[in-house]
């Protein structure tokens, strides 16, 4: 009945998933009661958990990235105290094993369960906008996108309380991730978790391609879109040609661990090296996917704060299409050390380095822009100055593990870690802030606190090179990655160092909690009546903040680039059409939250060999999509005298603001 | 009003293309899944690990008839679509069943080779060369399988819908399906059955 | 006041940039080789640092200028909001970064090929020749030519070169001595190769870079590097160790265990290395056995 799930699954023995285990059900069975008490279940499953409206997708996504992070985080923290005091006959406090289960959920979460979720909510909230749609090409299927995505995160989660993680790290480790050596629930937690949400990107990617190809308002030519619109596009794109790899290799392991076939295995003509081929194929191009919409942002933010126009637009086009290109012809230098023959290393280790070109050009063109500008240092303006220093420098560290040679020393030594997070913190995860604070007043009609955002800013631009850059010199020094323990007196100070950076950044993140609770305490002083709060220059700024549910009441035409920009400099923006017309808008779905139940179900019986209960979950799933496929009602009618009554209260707002806005 | 009605039929016929360029963009992902599969056969294609290799298990005037079943029924079904074009809903219907019939036909040709396989010891744990020969013959099996239970459903929904804007529209993709599904099985029996056997 | 805060920014980032620049120059491992290899790889670090400083600093300078002058409080400064684009700049922004790449990618070229792991070193000497096995969670040693083996302690004479075969009796594991350069992984069922030198005698930590399991923290061990006359004669003592290294005797130390101590073995039986790496080619999986609760299998 419960196939290999036992009472023993379930985590006591260690203090800290005890915790877990104690506190998880306790925090979810209050938040059930609370909700109910106050009657919120109804407005919740109404308004939020079944809509099929983009921005609210959106924001659920965000809001999914962030706890996801904050867990990635306490990860994060407890490898930082473990490895600042586990040297010699100390051990630390945590087990070898317990240790690598915290580096593996680390690193799965704040790739796919923290940055992914983060920048596809930024990705849902401002690509329709941008290109001046009503929503997505596929809103149903942005729903069922989340909740899959929600439901693999649960899966991790889970695995708290229930069973372990893997100790595989994030990428997994052939062959030691075979059933042979890992035969626990770990592995499979992971398996299930990526594949579940890897599955719900894969039709993001579909979904975004499409409306971005398909639904730009007229006259939004390809090279007049706005810069976070082409990253848009190029990550989609690389999300669906890259993932079916990282399906591949999933499913291939699974076979393995499930139906003892020999693919990764030691045994029966098996090739570890072939996993690390497959997963790398999705796994480099998968850095770009979570670092160009970032660049995207900055070229929104540089642009809007520096008051001018993008320096080198095309210059910038071409970049991230050659970047998205180069992406996939780089993944062996994730192995240089396999004994591959030396044109091989040669090889990728030039088209590695060919991907500096256009970063670096792109640091330029950002660079380019703020001069002879007029710079309006708001927060999203901090994270980029940050973000180019910093980024520089790991750039640089990456050229040097490009040089083969080069990475035969510094290989899995700390020094790479500090190169990928010097790459994804100031290079995706500032981004993502700055995309945050920028387009958080569109959604809710309020900027956020700008003393608190700089506060954590500092937090971030303070903490972060003192958590990682001790990392760089350990690498120096030889330091392995991964270690629970090691006996090398000469490390410890350097990591005391990198611990206390750590600590650093979660005053920024507490920082970042009190700026949440203060702008909402403070929306009436800082809420944006105009809809354009930052005078923007793409069209999302075109429209009221929060946007009504249709986004556009007429869908604008567009002469060029940063067209509303050009309006407000000609005197024709905010100009009210002649008439209105009915506007239909799709209906909200229960599907996705049905579908992500029976995924869950489904990961879960899968990874406790539960089989009836597998079963049922894909029979559930596969329902719920004969279900929707017979449902044509799918649309409702907002009349045009409602859009004019709502567009009305708008310019009454606009007109009471009065131009006050902007001089 | 009738300037709203032709909007929405505008709409909607504007939505049925998204869907079918997003099934294109769906389509090209599977082709990626398929094409690391083959990779991966590639690899392993001689890894036999002592066991018995293709000349050992193929019979290939056996795969000549299965093939025959999955081609011949992408012939009805394009048949069935010409059907579509001129609103016959009775033959449009016929012909699926056909179409379903014959792609019945190769699942279950398929899971008998695969039985057999099993019984004599060359299970897909034999060997990395027979992990990889089941993992690609069963993925495009599988989609086989899954374009069958949809081609049930849109039976279901020409037989009480009649030949509605979104049925059509569903037949369409799913005619791109079952093509791209003969084209990779084009793929599958030349290198993994043909070339294996030379 | 913007001022102030962005200098305080600088310092932040600056400080710890010196410090690690400083201080990985100084004891350093990487950069306190020992080796040919290990020194030809450390100067390519600073050429291609000294390099990549050519975009870098014109980047820091630039941030630093254009943040300060173009903020919104100074009218002074010239303000052209419609500028867009300048061939110049952009054919010098596209150039710059190619030149470098170019001349990394010959630096690329060349290194690659001159350090090949796999290239036998030049050297008036004849090599030593080690196979090295990996095991959960420790290394053995076997010396071929000179009919010895030893676990988790890795002798080498000064200045004669060192000829690696590798390969794993479990997962895979990547065998690296910083001191001396370049890592190389070790995988089951495949032999790859390393060939090193020591130019200085001293002990020098030697280590496992890919995660193993629990016992993988523990995976180190030293190098030895001895004057070769010592060296002769720390192999006539291994000769007379008691302990062989037998068939029965390496299955017994396949088996998940911590920090075994340091043994040497007097003789290897025959084609040990070769056998170990065909072990996972038979149909019949080798007996492996499943990863022990690692409290109970550390031998004293």
């Amino acid at each position: 009945m419960f196939g290999r799930l036992t009472w023993d699954s379930i985590q006591t023995h260690d203090p800290f998933l005890f915790m877990a285990t104690i506190g998880m059900p306790i925090v979810v069975i209050a938040l059930v009661i609370v909700l109910a008490y106050f009657k919120k279940w109804g407005y919740l499953w109404r308004e939020w958990f079944t809509t099929v409206d983009h921005k609210k997708i959106g924001f659920m996504y965000i809001i999914l990235g962030m706890m996801m992070m904050l867990r990635g985080f306490v990860d994060a923290i407890m490898m930082r105290a473990q490895q600042s005091i586990a040297e010699g006959a100390n051990h630390g406090y945590l087990t070898a094993d317990h240790f690598s289960q915290i580096f593996s959920a680390h690193g799965t979460i704040m790739i796919i369960f923290a940055a992914m979720p983060i920048f596809i909510g930024l990705m849902n909230i401002a690509v329709p906008l941008q290109i001046g749609a009503r929503d997505v090409a596929f809103p149903a299927l942005n729903s069922v996108s989340f909740w899959l995505t929600v439901s693999a995160s649960l899966l991790v989660m889970v695995s708290l309380s229930i069973g372990d993680f893997s100790t595989a790290g994030w990428t997994g480790i052939a062959p030691y991730f075979e059933k042979q050596y890992s035969p626990g629930s770990g592995v499979d937690y992971w398996t299930w978790a990526l594949q579940l949400s890897g599955v719900g990107t894969t039709l993001t990617g579909i979904n975004f391609f499409v409306t971005i190809i398909k639904m730009r308002a007229p006259g939004l030519k390809l090279m007049r879109m706005p810069l976070f619109t082409w990253t848009a596009l190029t990550t989609n794109a690389l999300i669906v040609l890259s993932f079916p790899a990282l399906t591949v290799a999933l499913l291939l392991l699974t076979l393995d661990r499930y139906l003892g076939m020999n693919f990764f295995t030691n045994l029966l003509g098996g090739n570890v090296m072939l996993y690390n081929n497959i997963f790398w194929m999705w796994g480099h191009p998968e850095v770009y996917i979570v670092i160009l919409p970032a660049f995207g942002i900055f070229s929104e933010v540089v642009a809007t704060f520096s008051r001018k126009q993008i320096f080198g637009y095309h210059s910038l086009v071409y970049a991230t299409a050659v970047i998205m290109i180069l992406s996939f012809t780089v993944w062996l230098h994730h192995f240089f050390t396999m004994g591959n023959s030396v044109d091989v290393n040669i090889a990728f280790g030039i088209a590695t380095m060919l991907i500096a070109i256009p970063t670096g050009v792109k640091v330029f063109d950002w660079l380019f822009t703020m001069y002879r500008g007029r710079i309006n240092f708001s927060t999203p303006m901090y994270w980029l100055v940050a973000f180019l220093v910093m980024f520089v420098v790991g750039g640089m560290t990456g050229v040097l593990m490009a040089i083969p040679p080069i990475d035969y020393l510094v290989h899995n030594t700390v020094f790479l870690v500090a190169h990928f997070h010097n790459m994804l913190i100031p290079g995706a995860l500032f981004g993502y802030f700055a995309g945050l604070i920028y387009w958080f007043p569109k959604i809710f009609g309020f900027k956020l606190d700008e003393r608190w955002g700089k506060i954590s800013f500092w937090g971030w631009a303070i903490g972060f090179p003192t958590a990682f850059f001790p990392l760089y010199v350990l690498g120096f020094m030889g330091m392995p990655r991964r270690m629970y323990h090691y006996d090398n007196p000469t490390w410890q100070p350097l990591l005391i160092v990198a611990a206390i950076g750590t600590a650093i950044i979660a005053g920024a993140f507490v920082a970042m909690a009190i700026q949440a609770y203060v702008s909402v305490k403070n929306r009436k002083k800082n809420a944006d009546l105009t809809g354009d709060p930052w005078n923007g220059r793409t069209l999302e700024w075109s429209i009221p903040s929060p946007p009504p549910v249709y986004n556009f009441a007429v869908i604008p035409t567009v002469e060029g680039r940063d067209s509303f920009w050009t309006e407000k400099e000609k005197g024709t923006a905010y100009k009210r059409p002649e008439k209105y017309s009915d506007i239909h808008v799709p209906k909200n779905v229960p599907y996705g939250v049905w579908i992500g139940i029976a995924a869950f179900f489904f990961g879960f019986a899968m990874i406790w060999y539960m089989w009836w209960l597998a079963i049922l979950g894909l029979i559930g799933a596969i329902t719920t999509v004969i279900i929707a496929a017979n449902n044509d009602e799918n649309e409702y009618v907002i009349s045009a005298e409602e859009v004019k009554k709502i567009e009305d209260a708008h310019y009454e707002r606009l007109a009471a603001a009065g131009g006050k806005q902007h001089e | 009003m009738n300037n709203e009605a032709n909007l929405h039929l505008a709409a909607e016929a504007h939505q049925s293309e998204n869907k079918l360029f997003g099934f294109w963009i769906y389509l090209m992902s599977d082709l990626i899944i398929f094409a690391v599969l083959f990779a991966t056969f590639a690899t392993m294609a001689t890894s036999f690990a002592g066991g018995p290799g293709p000349k050992q298990l193929f019979n290939l005037p056996y795969l000549f008839i299965e093939t025959m079943f999955l081609l011949i029924s992408s012939w009805t079904y394009g048949l069935s679509m010409i059907n579509l074009q001129n609103q016959k809903k009775n033959a449009v219907l016929s012909l699926l069943a056909v179409t379903f019939l014959l792609g019945l036909g190769f699942v279950v040709m398929e899971v008998t080779e695969f039985h057999q396989l099993i019984l004599d010891g060359n299970g897909p744990d034999r060997s990395s060369f027979l992990s990889s020969f089941f993992t690609l013959v069963g993925t495009h099996g599988l989609h086989v399988s899954f374009g069958l239970l949809w081609m049930a459903v849109l039976m279901v929904q020409v037989a009480t819908k009649g030949l509605t804007a979104g049925v059509r529209s569903r037949l369409m993709r799913l005619s791109l399906f079952w093509h791209f599904l003969d084209v990779i099985w084009v793929g599958v029996f030349t290198f993994v059955y043909l070339l294996g056997m030379v | 006041m913007r001022k102030k805060s962005f200098g305080r920014f600088f310092k932040s980032i600056g400080l710890p940039l010196a410090v690690f620049l400083f201080s990985s120059c100084q004891g350093g491992s990487l950069f306190d080789p020992k080796g040919p290899i290990g020194s030809q790889e450390k100067s390519l670090i600073l050429i291609t640092f000294a390099l990549m400083l050519i975009v870098a600093i014109p980047v820091f300078a630039m941030v630093i200028w254009f943040s300060v002058r173009y903020r919104e409080s100074n009218k002074k400064a010239t303000y052209k909001p419609e500028w867009e684009g300048s061939l110049k700049i952009e054919t010098v922004i596209w150039l710059v970064p190619v030149a470098i790449i170019a001349v990394l990618s010959y630096l690329t070229w060349v290194k690659t090929i001159d350090l090949d792991p796999y290239k036998p070193i030049a050297s008036t000497e004849r090599p030593l020749h080690v196979e090295v096995v990996s095991l959960d969670w420790n290394w053995l040693f076997i010396y071929p030519d000179e009919n010895i083996a030893s676990i988790n302690k890795l002798v080498i004479p000064e200045g004669r070169p060192v000829t690696f075969d590798l390969t794993s009796a479990t997962v895979m594991t990547s065998f690296f001595i910083p001191q001396l350069g370049s890592q190389i992984y070790a995988m089951a069922g495949m032999t790859t190769h390393l060939n090193l030198e020591a130019d200085a005698t001293g002990t020098f930590l030697g280590e496992n870079m890919e995660y193993s399991g629990s016992g993988y923290a523990s995976m180190h061990f030293d190098t030895v590097s001895l004057p070769q006359d010592q060296f002769a004669s720390w192999v006539q003592t291994a000769k007379a160790s008691p302990s062989r290294m037998t068939l029965t005797q390496f299955n017994q130390l396949n088996t998940p265990t911590l920090n075994y101590p340091v043994t040497t073995y007097s003789s290897v039986d025959p084609g040990l290395f070769n056998h170990i790496v065909h072990s996972f080619d038979s149909e019949m999986p080798m007996p492996q056995a499943m990863p022990a609760d690692m409290t109970t299998s550390t031998k004293k």
